[in-house]
């Protein structure tokens, strides 16, 4: 302890080299080469920094949290030295009026050029009153200021595709931000919360290349949700072989085994968690012993629940025996749904599209 | 004449919060709290399968994450009468007092410290002083001369860039910022510190669950954190040893950066401890099991009526009928049809959403009662209760705490103290210093349970036809949490959260009596109504979290459960 302390006490030197190290991480993930390290540098620690204006709705700030938590570049890096937060309800200093100030201030200095965060979902129904921000409701808040924005970030899943408040049956008629912001181009970042990696390399690919990454048809970039977790994942040997956890606890689930079974969500979930871990621990919800939930995908607590059941359709081999079996179902109904919302997904192709106007790299 | 002032949105919250003051000779006089966002979480849970609930209502909120996960799987496990292993009880233990230290540490530096800390003031901070502040304070070794000029050059640099950030328009230079320029410096220095030490926190937490924020080792009967130290991928020697390196550094900063600031703040603004007390019943559960069945507990609770520590009657255990059956929810001044009060399994709310009405309705949070009573909860609450019944390491740090404070201002301070704004902040240090100590203790609770060769982590829960009624609790980071459950045939039948910042951030209820925010504003001083700080103070002493104050009704006038005599 005393040694990292002391590593601290010297200054920012050691964190210096700590953001260098994010920025290389970062540039992987981005699947962009070393050589790229210096630019990524460079516009992150720009002289001026990118204003950046971040709106919360219905959300529970647990993506806030997660950067709260992000170690590369570490939240003191990130909004001392490469963006400027200039609004930001759960971490700045005023509030009433002089939060409101702020907020004006932000948009008319930098209309047009400011990158506006998205945090939550955005209750329509009755006029929206279910959420106010000093006397507005979220829609107008969403109208007025994402428009004025360069580009918006929707981070989590509920700014992406409405969230939890959209489960069924959806009392107050949440939705993502695509659903009711056009002109102002948007990025989706789902996951509940989204590893903070992926909202950073988002933002440093924007700083670098002044665009947004490609993304697929969902709006979600494709160095985070490329893949599904299921192809990526540690203990995809023993599906392969047909080893199964049968029950938490039991001598399976001691050796690690595979948790489609106990309802794992990975063969349905595009994301990176079982490549970028979580919170510099080596871990992701499946190392701890517990199944995918799929909380990157669309309407995930609907289509993915119940989420001790297993997906139906995925083949499976049975045994080690080399016998492969079709899984079936109990939850057939809601799990369908997910099955359905997959395929539409594979069948336009993961990747084909790429977002706005960008151009391969 | 009075003036009415209102502060929306309050920030460095969870949630969205407004409140309004009534101003007359600088200080206030009326006060009103009011939630400003509704999600309807309860009602999505209806019909849901009863394993899954965790998931779901741990997402009411992301800053109190893993308590509702917590109090979730304990409503389950209670409605079927079911005990979990003792390995999942200690890993439980641990990731909830891990949880606690993280975000006990976000409050008081990123939350609340800009309340009391002029950061433009560390500027004039001479670096040499500010060292030899620091050092009256802990021996930490960050408190280095390299280390203040680095922060001082960093405060310039931004300064100097025009471009603040979230410290633009912030209340730099409020004559109610009376620290001097050194302990400005200085704690600013540990808020950019504080970054480094919550993280580890999370650190520890993920290790043990997969990730952070929102778990995922939860389950209804235990957790899914399989443990064998004879396997790789699972909770070995090497991972377990990794928690405990994590939460001892954790526990020093603790012991040497936080408890000492927070009782130098205490100290330096003195003033405000006569400010903030407000509703002075308080209301604390037991927490931290030492059984499979939560009989006994390492944290003590109970409640504490108008002052009185005399009055203290404790809550025994996850079954006792004392708290069970005097739990209410009012909807008198809250956007709900009608103005009862009912037990949280008799409940049955339409929304009634009327605009803000200064004597009618005004929020979207209910009014929880205690006895009829409004209840303070949260760390004062948790203090005191332990504190009252001569709990010894409760009493340990209240008593050391206090003789600090003492010897700092330089006049003798008792427990009485702690009514008060800077109180709650004291309280939650004192918690955070238990619970670092504890956690310690829960690590070596678990090691040795693994070293008997006990592996269990799971009884597989079984769902019985009929009905089944529950409740669970956890003395979050906030306060008494609560999640009471109706299961029909294996589903949902009807769930309900009574939260702690419902108990704190709550309306008037039928009788007019305000709530814990409403109450604590009255009396407080307001230099400048315009700059409105000490509202700020005093409502972020009690750590508000809007997200999990209001979660529920059903929009469409549905009845969720059908009413039944307990």
């Amino acid at each position: 302890m005393t040694r990292m302390v002391e590593e601290q006490a010297t200054g920012f030197r050691v964190s210096r080299r700590g953001f260098i190290k994010g920025c290389t991480m970062a540039a992987a993930a981005l699947g962009l080469s070393e050589t790229m390290v210096p630019k990524l540098v460079e516009a992150a620690t720009s002289p001026k920094r990118p204003p950046v204006v971040w709106l919360h709705f219905q959300e529970c700030t647990g993506c806030t949290e997660s950067l709260l938590r992000a170690s590369h570049p570490d939240i003191g890096r990130l909004i001392l030295d490469i963006i400027s937060l200039d609004y930001h309800e759960t971490v700045m200093a005023p509030s009433g009026y002089q939060a409101e100030q702020s907020l004006d201030d932000a948009i008319s200095t930098n209309e047009g050029k400011f990158i506006c965060v998205v945090e939550g979902g955005i209750p329509t129904k009755d006029g929206g009153i279910y959420c106010k921000i000093a006397g507005r409701t979220a829609m107008d808040i969403l109208d007025d200021v994402g428009s004025k924005a360069a580009a918006v970030i929707a981070i989590g899943t509920c700014a992406s595709f409405g969230g939890i408040q959209a489960a069924e049956p959806n009392p107050t008629g949440a939705v993502g931000v695509t659903k009711l912001l056009s002109g102002t181009p948007v990025i989706n970042i789902p996951g509940c919360p989204p590893n903070p990696i992926s909202f950073l390399g988002t933002v440093l690919h924007y700083l670098t290349f002044k665009r947004l990454p490609r993304t697929d048809q969902l709006g979600r970039p494709l160095f985070a949700y490329g893949r599904k977790n299921h192809d990526q994942c540690e203990r995809r040997a023993h599906f392969d072989e047909g080893r199964f956890v049968e029950q938490f606890g039991d001598e399976s689930h001691r050796q690690g085994y595979c948790l489609y079974k106990m309802g794992c969500k990975g063969p349905q979930t595009f994301a990176n968690c079982p490549a970028v871990r979580f919170n510099d621990a080596d871990v992701w919800p499946v190392s701890c012993g517990h199944g995918c939930v799929g909380c990157t995908e669309p309407d995930f607590w609907d289509t993915m629940s119940p989420f001790y059941q297993r997906l139906p359709g995925v083949t499976i081999p049975a045994g080690g025996r080399g016998i492969v079996d079709a899984a079936t179902s109990k939850g057939k109904v809601i799990l369908g749904a997910a099955a359905g919302a997959v395929g539409i997904h594979a069948a336009v192709g993961v990747g084909k599209k790429i977002f706005g106007s960008n151009e391969d790299e | 004449m009075a003036q009415r002032i209102t502060v929306d949105p309050i920030t460095r919250i969870e949630g969205h919060l407004r409140i309004d003051v009534e101003v007359e000779d600088a200080a206030i006089t009326k006060a009103w709290s009011s939630g400003q966002m509704w999600r309807g979480i309860e009602v999505i849970l209806k019909g849901r399968d009863p394993r899954d609930a965790w998931l779901f209502t741990q997402r009411i909120c992301g800053v109190c994450t893993t308590v509702h996960a917590l109090a979730s799987v304990r409503t389950v496990e209670n409605a079927l009468g079911m005990e979990i292993p003792i390995n999942a009880q200690y890993i439980r233990n641990l990731v909830m007092s891990l949880h606690a230290l993280h975000d006990h540490i976000v409050h008081f530096y990123v939350l609340s410290a800009l309340d009391w800390v002029d950061v433009v003031s560390a500027l004039k901070a001479g670096i040499k002083k500010t060292v030899a502040l620091a050092e009256t304070l802990s021996n930490w070794p960050g408190n280095s001369f390299n280390r203040f000029k680095a922060v001082q050059e960093k405060v310039q640099a931004i300064v100097d860039s025009g471009q603040l950030g979230p410290f633009a328009n912030g209340y730099w230079g409020h004559p109610a910022m009376t620290l001097p320029p050194e302990a400005n410096l200085m704690a600013v220095s540990h808020y950019l510190e504080a970054l480094d030490y919550q993280r580890k926190a999370d650190k520890a937490i993920a290790i043990l669950s997969g990730k952070n924020p929102h778990i995922q080792n939860m389950s209804v009967g235990g957790v899914t954190a399989a443990i064998n130290p004879d396997n790789e991928t699972t909770l070995n020697i090497e991972r377990l040893y990794w928690v405990k390196q994590l939460a001892e550094e954790v526990r020093g900063f603790v012991h040497k950066v936080y408890l000492p600031d927070v009782i130098a703040i205490g100290a330096l603004y003195k003033d405000w401890l006569a400010y903030g007390a407000g509703v002075t019943n308080y209301l604390a559960v037991p927490d931290m099991p030492l059984d499979t069945r939560g009989t006994s507990f390492d944290l003590p609770g109970g409640t504490i009526v108008g002052a009185d520590l005399k009055t203290v009657k404790p809550i025994t255990g996850f079954n006792d009928p004392y708290f069970k059956e005097n739990v209410v929810e009012s909807i008198a001044h809250s956007w709900y049809k009608g103005d009862w009060s009912k037990h949280p399994f008799k409940e049955e709310t339409v929304p009634d959403y009327t605009d803000f009405q200064d004597n009618g309705k005004y929020s979207w949070i209910k009014a929880p009662r205690f006895k009829d009573m409004p209840m303070q909860v949260g760390p004062l609450a948790q203090v005191l209760v332990g504190y009252a019944q001569g709990h010894k390491l409760t009493k340990k740090y209240v008593d050391d705490a206090l003789s600090r404070v003492s010897t700092l201002a330089g006049a003798q301070v008792g427990a009485d103290v702690l009514h008060s704004t800077p109180g709650r902040h004291l309280a939650r240090a004192i918690r955070a210093a238990m619970l670092s100590d504890l956690a310690l203790e829960h690590w070596d609770k678990l090691v040795a349970n693994i070293g008997t060769g006990d592996l269990e982590i799971f009884n597989k829960p079984t769902f019985p036809k009929g009905e089944q009624m529950g409740f669970g609790f956890h003395e979050a980071p906030r306060g008494t949490l609560s999640h009471w459950i109706v299961i029909r045939d294996g589903k949902i039948e009807n769930y309900q959260c009574v939260v702690p910042s419902t108990w704190n951030a709550g309306p008037r209820d039928g009788k007019g009596a305000p709530g814990p925010y409403e109450a604590s504003l009255v009396g407080n001083p307001m230099a400048n109504p315009q700059l409105p700080l000490e509202v700020l103070r005093t409502i972020h002493s009690f750590d508000p979290c809007i997200a999990c104050a209001v979660h529920m009704l059903d929009p469409h006038g549905r009845e969720l459960t059908r009413v039944k005599a307990l």
